[in-house]
């Protein structure tokens, strides 16, 4: 009733392939769009920010990017973490060596360096599928952290091991560190999401996205219509690791303002990203923002349950929050294993005739 | 077919294929031509060795042996993006769709080595990409419409019958504005209407667009129909090569193959 | 003998020690790959749940000890922990993995990670984070009969490893190749649909290739906690036992054993002569290049068949 397309006839292949064709998601689109641009950035507090918004923003871009290569490409990386400190310690060292740069270049060069490692990173997907690439993949995260942690070069030479985000204005407004105002900061994140997010729609909507999925359902036929296996993977994994990239530059920059290799981007970080795709839906952007939100929020959720609600220890809440998000997770994949992806298709396939089922 | 028609020159010649698996021989010495715009069938029992033969020719498989001319350029061997982009397209035996896809895209896929704009334009999809994007989206539809599968444009194709897929399939090969066009068993599991309606399909491919068209069929009646020329074989080797006529009156073709066709479709029906 | 030849046999042969134990790591994932296609991620922290619940059974202020008031000697709380990676396998049979038959590897694949989180919380909760030494009786020391005649210094914890890892691979290639289940399991391994057409209960096949596993996982967990107690990172020795897996391939015993073997000995040789210039610490990723590097150049891996591709 209230998500119907009849009626909207569309008289030209333009209108046809735009990026939301029937008029009921444009809508819900834009209100989204609007809520999270004007009225978020009203109430918005530090806690709002630190302890949310950016999390779930930067997640989702992060998800985004493992979602292009996993979801929309089949090639399963668990070197997420390791590439997002390639994005991290990339803005740490440009950002410091040439402190007026501006920070949104600083961003997508790290992006852009984070990309040209993940290609390297992603040389032996030519040869090896499967797990055994998604093992291979290991490698990327046990040695770019390795690599950080071990050459002081990296951390310029800092004895604590850490890095810090010095203070960084755009357009003279301070956007990083502890004095920039929390509703800056959700800002800048949200528009680079989102054009981000509007840039990967587009791209796997187009003819690079379709030779990745044609990679992903079937490599062999995609090979023999003239899709070179070469050109399609290493165009997702440079284009995946650039998104990876700045999501670890965002996260290392504008979110944490220090970091430590070892924890900041240790293989927890890996699993994390993939479980957000995984039941966010593989081969989703949509999904990718559903599992970012679930797996940053349900976790603050828990804890507040738990130590503020029931009073107990926070060690004892750690462990039983461990052991909730695995049985949430194996719930997720029993219930529905294509992720909230799906779960929102169908409901909207149910809002199309809901409520007059017939 | 009483008009007799008339035929360019070969636009593939293969000589003297040889191609082994680590010592399993699948195809010995093979040599025959494809004439353009001709229907050119290859059929023989199974294991003969027909869909390696096909491999080979866009450049799957690389032959030990031998030399492979196509439109006029002799190499070796072939390579599958340089076979799809020089104008082979072709189906296969055990249906290729790219499965989490709708047939749209499915079929645009087929346009792939014909669209150039880069990344970047295309993460923008603003001017050039789009334009392209629309242009190719064009001629898919007219791919569609010769198909009659209009109505299936959006439906993911794991969710089609099996026929549906086949013709899908044949969608994407023709997307690619073949000059040679490659089929493996384009009607094997079909029903007879599902068959009549691909027979036609493949005759007015090549009626219309003048595409040649090489293909594989276990159905006799069907091979014997609509092919301009027939080559037979068997153990990989070449017994037989001529019109549909010479090749059913052929000695070597009836003892290896017509005389035990029930045996073969019903291994035929077995192994898929 | 001279002595720099003598401190390479040395590292030789502490690496080998080594690979044997990530070998017994290793072993338990192929098994259950090869009976379901499953990467169980959860491997490694099922050894640190069966040392867990081993120490409990045999250590004074366990919960048996506080509920009951005794502890089991070793040989009994053996017997109690196969017992409960047994239960726990058919827990998981039976509230995961029935509902996942049908996915795709990847799906089973998170699910395991997800079970990995489960089996460490519970871990946790019931018997605490901190470190437990773990006593079985193995003997502990360098071996005096070996570094009396041959100047060479190993422990005996690691001949002990190396001759239960060759007792275990030989009892479950006897297992495999002379018993009913064994042959079942096999026959699940090539064709699941031809497994359940012939009448072997894909389920039933599940909950057993798990208890096995689980077992082994019980023996791994031993011999690593009684190197360097039962403690949280008992569970990473999953992440030692992955490059073993690509190079000795997913569903190779013999790849399993031989490949740990060449990870131990490359893995030791590369920390003594070429982490000292790199800055040390390569252990966490030596292994995976040594492993990559080989599969760039053998991509069926050691033991694996050429794939010819078909259409």
């Amino acid at each position: 009733m209230f998500y119907r397309e009849a009626g909207q006839f569309k008289d030209n292949y333009a209108s046809d392939q735009a990026l939301f064709p029937i008029a009921q998601d444009r809508w819900f689109v834009m209100i989204v769009m609007g809520i999270a641009f004007v009225i978020v950035p009203f109430y918005i507090d530090d806690y709002w920010t630190n302890a949310i918004m950016l999390p779930f923003l930067i997640y989702a871009l992060a998800a985004i990017g493992l979602n292009l290569l996993t979801g929309y490409c089949g090639q399963v990386s668990l070197g997420t973490g390791g590439f997002m400190a390639v994005g991290a310690f990339s803005t740490f060292k440009l950002t410091t060596a040439f402190p007026e740069l501006n920070f949104i270049i600083v961003v997508l060069l790290s992006g852009a360096i984070t990309a040209s490692v993940g290609v390297v990173f992603g040389i032996p997907s030519l040869r090896i599928k499967g797990f055994y690439l998604a093992v291979a993949t290991l490698a990327a995260q046990f040695f770019l952290v390795w690599m950080f942690n071990k050459f002081g070069w990296f951390l310029n030479y800092n004895p604590t091991g850490q890095i810090h985000m010095p203070p960084r204005e755009i357009f003279g407004v301070l956007i990083t560190g502890p004095r920039a105002a929390p509703e800056v900061k959700y800002l800048f994140v949200l528009i680079f999401v989102s054009l981000c997010a509007l840039a990967a729609k587009n791209i796997v909507r187009g003819r690079v996205g379709r030779s990745w999925m044609a990679i992903r359902d079937m490599d062999i036929a995609a090979e023999l219509i003239g899709i070179r296996p070469l050109e399609a993977k290493l165009t997702a994994f440079a284009v995946s690791s650039f998104y990876v990239g700045m999501a670890g530059s965002l996260y290392f920059g504008i979110w944490l303002g220090a970091a430590e290799p070892i924890e900041a981007f240790g293989i927890e970080q890996s699993f994390l990203v993939l479980f957000m795709i995984i039941i966010g839906g593989l081969g989703s952007i949509l999904g990718s923002f559903l599992g970012a939100a679930f797996i940053t929020l349900m976790p603050i959720l828990m804890k507040n349950f738990m130590v503020d609600g029931l009073g107990l220890a926070v060690v004892t809440a750690k462990h039983i929050e461990i052991t909730m998000l695995g049985v949430l997770i194996l719930f997720f994949l029993i219930v529905e294993p294509h992720g909230f992806a799906r779960l929102w298709q169908i409901a909207k396939e149910k809002l199309r005739l809901w409520p007059f089922p017939h | 077919m009483d008009v007799q028609r008339k035929f360019g020159d070969p636009i593939l010649e293969v000589n003297d294929i040889s191609l082994s698996f680590g010592g399993v021989t699948a195809l010995e010495n093979v040599s025959f031509d494809v004439l353009e715009g001709e229907v050119r069938a290859i059929i023989g029992p199974n294991g003969a060795g027909k869909s390696s033969m096909l491999n080979v020719i866009n450049g799957f498989y690389h032959p030990q042996q031998g030399m492979i001319t196509y439109k006029g350029e002799t190499r070796k061997q072939m390579r599958p993006h340089h076979a799809a982009s020089r104008g082979i397209a072709r189906t296969f035996q055990n249906i290729a769709l790219f499965k989490g896809m709708s047939t749209l895209d499915n079929i645009m896929t087929g346009r792939n080595t014909k669209m150039k704009k880069n990344l970047f334009w295309q993460a923008l999809h603003v001017g050039p990409a789009k334009q392209e994007e629309l242009e190719h989206r064009e001629y898919v539809e007219h791919v569609i419409d010769f198909l009659e599968i209009q109505a299936i444009r959006k439906t993911p194709v794991g969710r089609l019958p099996y026929g549906m897929q086949k013709r899908v399939e044949l969608g994407r090969a023709l997307a690619a504005e073949p000059e040679l066009l490659l089929l493996d068993e384009p009607m094997a599991g079909m029903n007879l209407e599902e068959k009549e309606d691909m027979c036609r399909f493949v005759l007015d491919v090549n009626d219309q667009f003048g595409t040649t068209i090489a293909l594989i069929e276990h159905d006799m009646g069907v091979v014997m129909d609509i092919s301009d020329r027939v080559v037979v074989l068997d153990y990989g080797k070449k017994i037989a090569d001529g019109t549909p006529d010479e090749v059913r009156s052929n000695q070597d073709v009836i003892e290896a193959y017509l005389g035990v066709v029930q045996d073969d479709e019903l291994a035929a029906s077995q192994n898929n | 003998m001279n002595p720099e030849l003598l401190f390479f046999f040395e590292t030789v042969i502490g690496g080998l020690m080594a690979g044997v134990m990530y070998s017994l790591v290793a072993l338990g994932f192929v098994l259950i790959f090869k009976a379901s296609g499953i990467f169980n991620f959860a491997q490694g922290v099922m050894c640190l749940f069966a040392a867990l619940a081993l120490y409990d059974f045999m250590a004074p202020g366990g919960w048996v000890d506080r509920w009951f008031g005794f502890t089991f000697p070793v040989w009994a709380a053996i017997a109690l922990t196969i017992v409960v990676m047994i239960i726990l396998a058919w827990l998981i049979e039976r509230f995961v993995l029935q509902y996942l038959v049908k996915q795709e590897p990847i799906i089973l694949f998170m699910a395991t990670i997800g079970l990995a989180y489960v089996l460490e919380g519970i871990g946790d909760i019931l018997f605490g984070s901190d470190v437990k030494p773990l006593d079985v009786g193995i003997p502990q020391g360098a071996s005096d009969w070996l570094w009396d005649n041959f100047n060479l210094y190993i422990e005996k914890l690691e001949i002990f490893a190396a001759a239960t890892a060759a007792v275990l691979v030989t009892v479950l290639a006897i297992f495999f190749q002379r018993t009913r289940i064994g042959r079942a399991l096999r026959a699940v391994a090539d064709d699941h649909q031809a497994a359940l057409s012939v009448g072997i209960s894909l389920r039933t096949i599940w909950v057993i290739v798990w208890s096995v596993s689980g077992i082994v996982a019980l023996v791994a967990g031993i011999m690593w906690g009684s190197k360097s107690g039962v403690q949280f990172s008992l569970s990473l020795i999953a992440l030692k036992a992955l490059p073993v897996l690509i190079l000795g391939g997913f569903t190779s015993v013999p790849g399993a054993i031989v490949g740990g073997l060449i990870i131990g000995v490359g893995e030791k040789l590369a920390e003594v002569y070429f982490g000292p210039y790199v800055g040390g610490a390569i252990e966490n990723w030596f292994a995976y290049m040594l492993a990559l590097v080989f599969l760039l150049f053998r991509p069926q891996g050691l033991f694996g068949e050429r794939i010819i591709e078909r259409v």
